[in-house]
């Protein structure tokens, strides 16, 4: 009988030990799976164009792809683009989020201003932003404004509405609390409502995140004379397919960037809330 | 306009400091209250000397929170009137601060800048450090001075609820059925709690609960409200802190139950 449980606790012990060897096994493999795909079809590509399976007028090889990023580095021509183009979507991110967000917390907190602006702004919202396009060339040419405009007005609608309903959901104890402990109106916004509003907020930013980019690439391609969307539109003109592609490597390396960042903000931002913590 | 800062400063001083700052009598004439057509007080006269533990019971809806409220000045009267006087005469609005029935922490502020809440805004950097410390040892959380609420247990953030309310040293402090939403073990630490800060700061305490042992267990008097009247006050003569299974108090208790329940029959 003692025999027999001795050996059930080696039995058991030892499935312990496998059970945790796979865990370890799984960790590393789990941190390389979501690199598969992409690495896998890389692969793929570049065997493809090496082949002679893909015509390099339709589809440049990596290499080329990876050949032209360094031209257009060493040129100056990539970095400058860059520049220009994140200047742009950070100016129009920041001119139409604060309009966003202040709207956002005006009408969260108060009433009239609320039924002054909301039916508006909920009617503005359903207009597709680019939809604006010939009328803001119309009004303001290839310029710097066009782009400003057009991001700005992309950005400002998630962050009204993500700050407006952030505002309105923050727990009516909460604010209860804080008047019958005698807050003023600032410490009231600046204690309660604002952090309260915050885990929504910052969803908005991301949404606006997205749309940012999605904006300026439009009106980059449309109209302008400078900008990766620019880059892009000039190397097609000239059949640079691989000049094409990296644009689109770039795009897809700074919206990816910008959402790193605004995860980052967030977990720093709302350390507070358990789902945040890891 | 120095004068004036200075005076501020000083009565802020006088606020804090750790002694009975000023526990206040309450006297209540001829209150009602109605919502519409909903009279929900109808004409409570009510003294409560300065210092005196009181249990408000009744059935839901019989107006007892309304009361409360009205204290808090969350609630205008529609008639009668409340007159607060403190211990030194006079007869200004007294410091007066409430515990709900949820712990209400900011979430997003340490258990230490929750507490200052209490303390209200222009109170300097050390002061608040140093109050606030002071109260959380004596509600036993001392060592969670710098966590999060959401990694305290229930009982444990009613304890912070309890400390913010303490920190400002109040004359009066309303309870709105704060130990509801916990455990039976842990409610029973908590009155124990209570019953010992209130003897220790010499508040006055206005509680208003559901549960009649609880009001037997805390108070020097309990008053029973049935739809928006006073039905029954009863004093409780018995010295703090009281034990659990004390059949004197068993008595009294089953009194109250019979004036609550014994409306409800007619």
């Amino acid at each position: 009988m003692s025999a027999f449980d001795t050996s059930f606790v080696r039995v058991a012990s030892e499935r312990r030990a496998r059970q945790a060897g796979v865990a370890r096994q799984g960790i590393s493999f789990q941190r390389f799976l979501p690199f598969l795909l992409p690495v896998v079809v890389i692969a793929a590509w570049q065997l493809g164009s090496s082949l002679g399976w893909i015509s390099t007028r339709i589809m440049p090889s990596p290499a080329a792809v990876v050949v032209a990023f360094w031209q257009t580095t060493i040129s100056g021509q990539l970095p400058n683009n860059i520049l220009v183009s994140a200047g742009r979507a950070f100016a129009g991110l920041l001119v139409g989020g604060s309009i966003g967000f202040l709207l956002g917390i005006a009408n969260g907190v108060s009433r009239l201003s609320e039924q002054l602006t909301d039916t508006t702004l909920q009617m503005l919202r359903t207009i597709p932003h680019l939809a604006m396009v010939p009328l803001v060339i119309l009004w303001f040419g290839i310029g710097e404004e066009s782009k400003l405009f057009l991001t700005a007005l992309g950005v400002l609608f998630p962050i009204y509405l993500n700050t407006y309903h952030g505002v309105r959901n923050v727990d009516r104890g909460l604010i209860e609390m804080g008047r019958v402990y005698g807050m003023s109106n600032w410490t009231l916004f600046r204690k309660v409502i604002f952090p309260g509003a915050l885990p929504s907020i910052l969803v908005g930013l991301r949404f606006a995140l997205g749309i940012m980019w999605l904006t300026l690439i439009v009106a980059e391609s449309i109209a302008a004379s400078s900008g990766i969307g620019y880059m892009a539109n000039n190397a097609r003109e000239f059949g640079m397919t691989d000049v094409v592609v990296l644009t689109l490597v770039i795009y897809a390396i700074l919206g990816k960037l910008a959402d790193v960042v605004a995860r980052a903000i967030e977990r720093r931002a709302l350390r507070w809330n358990p789902a945040y913590r890891n | 306009m120095s004068v004036n800062t200075l005076d501020r400063a000083r009565a802020e001083a006088a606020d804090i400091t750790p002694q009975v700052a000023g526990a206040a009598a309450i006297h209540i004439k001829g209150l009602e209250k109605s919502f519409g057509n909903n009279r929900v007080l109808r004409g409570i006269d009510l003294d409560i000397p300065a210092g005196q533990f009181v249990a408000v019971i009744g059935k839901s809806g019989c107006g007892k929170s309304t009361l409360l409220r009205i204290l808090m000045g969350l609630e205008e009267p529609s008639a009668g009137h409340l007159r607060f006087e403190a211990v030194d005469g006079g007869d200004t609005q007294p410091n007066t601060r409430i515990v709900f029935q949820e712990p209400r922490l900011l979430p997003w502020l340490s258990v230490a800048d929750n507490v200052a809440v209490g303390l209200g805004e222009g109170v300097p950097q050390n002061v608040s450090k140093k109050e606030t410390a002071s109260v959380l040892s004596e509600v036993q959380l001392a060592e969670k001075v710098d966590e999060w609420p959401s990694s305290l247990s229930g009982g444990q953030r009613q304890r912070v609820a309890l400390a913010r309310a303490l920190v400002s040293k109040p004359g009066i402090l309303a309870l709105d059925e704060p130990l509801g939403a916990l455990d039976a073990l842990t409610r029973i630490s908590m009155q124990e709690l209570l019953n010992r800060v209130w003897r220790e700061l010499g508040f006055t305490a206005v509680l208003v609960t559901h549960d009649v042992s609880e009001a037997v267990h805390l108070a020097d008097r309990v008053v029973v409200l049935d739809e928006g009247r006073i039905v029954l006050d009863l004093d409780i003569p018995y010295p703090h802190p009281r034990r659990h299974g004390n059949p004197a108090l068993a008595e009294l208790e089953g009194q109250l139950l019979g004036a609550i329940l014994g409306d409800a029959r007619a």
